[in-house]
């Protein structure tokens, strides 16, 4: 059995997460000059240049690329034929985001209890960890910083297997025209269709770390990813809800086998803010 | 590139009477920092004391929680907030003479209508651009509540710190505006 050792995870997690709050994933930033030249709206396109500019800063200077560093979540796949030694898997990735948060000057922006005094935890831990076990002998993690301001406009619906394709759309839709200005658009969503109620949500913000561009295996969901983005383009929402007609870089959509009397969907929006990050130790 | 306005802080109503939604405008001048912890506890002090922790009269209060400093730099990241979850506070600081909020995406239409009653103003500063931002930030002082953290009031110096005119005292909305534009499809 392979070990692994705890102070190693640490390292990993910390060096993730201040890479991943520097510096936006490539793949999105391309995506967001390619939308220079489409956008049809003149502030749309100021404010296109001005998100390019905002990651080159960020990077170079190695500082936040936002102000709100967002919640740590983690996806982690653990192959069956390893083992964590001089400590959990759970501790050493919390421990790797208090590291980050110090060292990289992170914005504490957890609060302990969501409904009393709402104190700050002060070191943006507990992050919040799903755990998968899968086989063979690597651990993946999937990082992501989901700032409050898009996650706060993030919705999710137990719709009638009537409602059927049209009633998704519509939600999908309707989840990202409500969204507007306030989630810091252009946008990418992760949506959750099928499972139950939770699993949904799960599903549609795992959605988010496939590439821009990337479609679906099915070609059926892939037309829908592809056919939604067009329609969400129309809304009018545009970079930063100023109006125009880049409101969505891309949509990904993830489904998951449903109860017969149950249509869940989940739509997770995501802001330009769109640290993701992946590593295999 | 779309012209700017300059304004300097505190801010009178003569000036407020010119700027219109969509207008862009350079704020340069102290500013207080403010966000969803420190405004309930200014708002409940106030009902106990009558006080505020600082007179908001002519001032503007900008939504942010900025990241720690590096060293060597005055503030770290500094881009606004979302503006609606402090709408239910905002029209009692407007009564009390605050000419102005800085943040992200909508206001509700009791902050509208105080916009209009009191004669203030809400700007829109570009969400997310923080990096950007904290460049037009050339002092900080902390204020109050410094055990808040990242939430306690501040004050900033800005020099022409970039911002959109989103709501002003003529009714007018930028994002509404702006949306019905490009708008092809109703959902
Ligand atoms: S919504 Fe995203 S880009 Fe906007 S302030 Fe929050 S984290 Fe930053």
């Amino acid at each position: 059995m392979r070990e692994i050792h705890y102070n190693d995870i640490v390292k990993a997690v910390k060096e993730m997460v201040m890479d991943a709050e520097y510096k936006l994933p490539e793949d999105f930033i391309q995506a967001i000059k390619l939308s220079v030249n489409r956008e049809e709206s003149p502030l749309g396109r100021e404010i296109l240049q001005e998100i390019i500019q905002n990651a080159e800063v960020a990077e170079k200077e190695q500082v936040a690329y936002c102000q709100d560093t967002g919640y740590p979540v983690f996806f982690v796949e653990v192959g069956q034929d390893v083992r964590v030694v001089g400590g959990s898997l759970r501790d050493a990735i919390n421990e790797g985001v208090r590291q980050a948060t110090k060292e990289g000057h992170l914005r504490a922006s957890l609060a302990y209890d969501p409904l009393f005094d709402r104190k700050n935890t002060g070191d943006n831990t507990p992050a919040l960890i799903y755990f998968d076990i899968v086989p063979g002998d690597k651990i993946k993690i999937m990082f992501a910083a989901k700032g409050g301001g898009s996650e706060n406009q993030s919705k999710q619906a137990m719709l009638k297997p009537a409602d059927g394709i049209e009633g998704v759309k519509k939600f999908i839709l309707q989840s990202i025209a409500n969204a507007g200005p306030n989630a810091c658009p252009p946008f990418t969503v992760g949506v959750g269709i099928g499972g139950t109620f939770d699993y949904s949500a799960v599903l549609a913000k795992k959605a988010l770390f496939r590439h821009i561009g990337e479609r679906h295996p099915d070609p059926r969901i892939a037309k829908l990813e592809e056919e939604l983005l067009e329609l969400a383009n129309q809304l009018g929402v545009g970079p930063l809800g100023f109006g125009g007609t880049t409101t969505a870089i891309d949509i990904k959509i993830e489904i998951a086998p449903c109860h017969i009397a149950s249509l869940p969907v989940a739509v997770n929006i995501q802001c330009h803010a769109a640290r993701h990050k992946e590593i295999e130790i | 590139m779309v012209e700017a306005k300059k304004i300097i802080t505190p801010l009178t109503d003569d000036v407020i009477e010119t700027l219109r939604a969509g207008d862009k405008v350079l704020i340069s001048g102290w500013v207080y920092t403010a966000r969803d912890a420190a405004h309930k506890r200014m708002l409940e002090e106030y009902e106990k004391t009558g006080q505020l922790p600082f007179d908001v009269k002519g001032q503007v209060i900008y939504y942010v929680g900025p990241t720690p400093a590096k060293p060597g730099q005055v503030i770290g990241s500094a881009g606004p907030t979302t503006a609606y979850r402090m709408d239910k506070y905002t029209p009692k600081l407007l009564e009390l003479g605050l000419k102005g909020t800085i943040g992200k995406g909508w206001r509700g239409p009791e902050v509208k209508e105080a916009l209009k009653k009191y004669k203030a103003v809400y700007f829109a500063a570009y969400g997310g651009t923080a990096a950007l931002l904290s460049k037009h930030i050339t002092k900080v002082e902390m204020v109050a509540y410094e055990d808040l953290g990242p939430e306690a009031i501040r004050k900033l110096y800005f020099e022409d710190f970039p911002v959109i005119v989103a709501n002003d005292i003529y009714g007018g909305d930028v994002f509404e505006e702006g949306q019905k534009k490009y708008r092809k499809l109703v959902v």
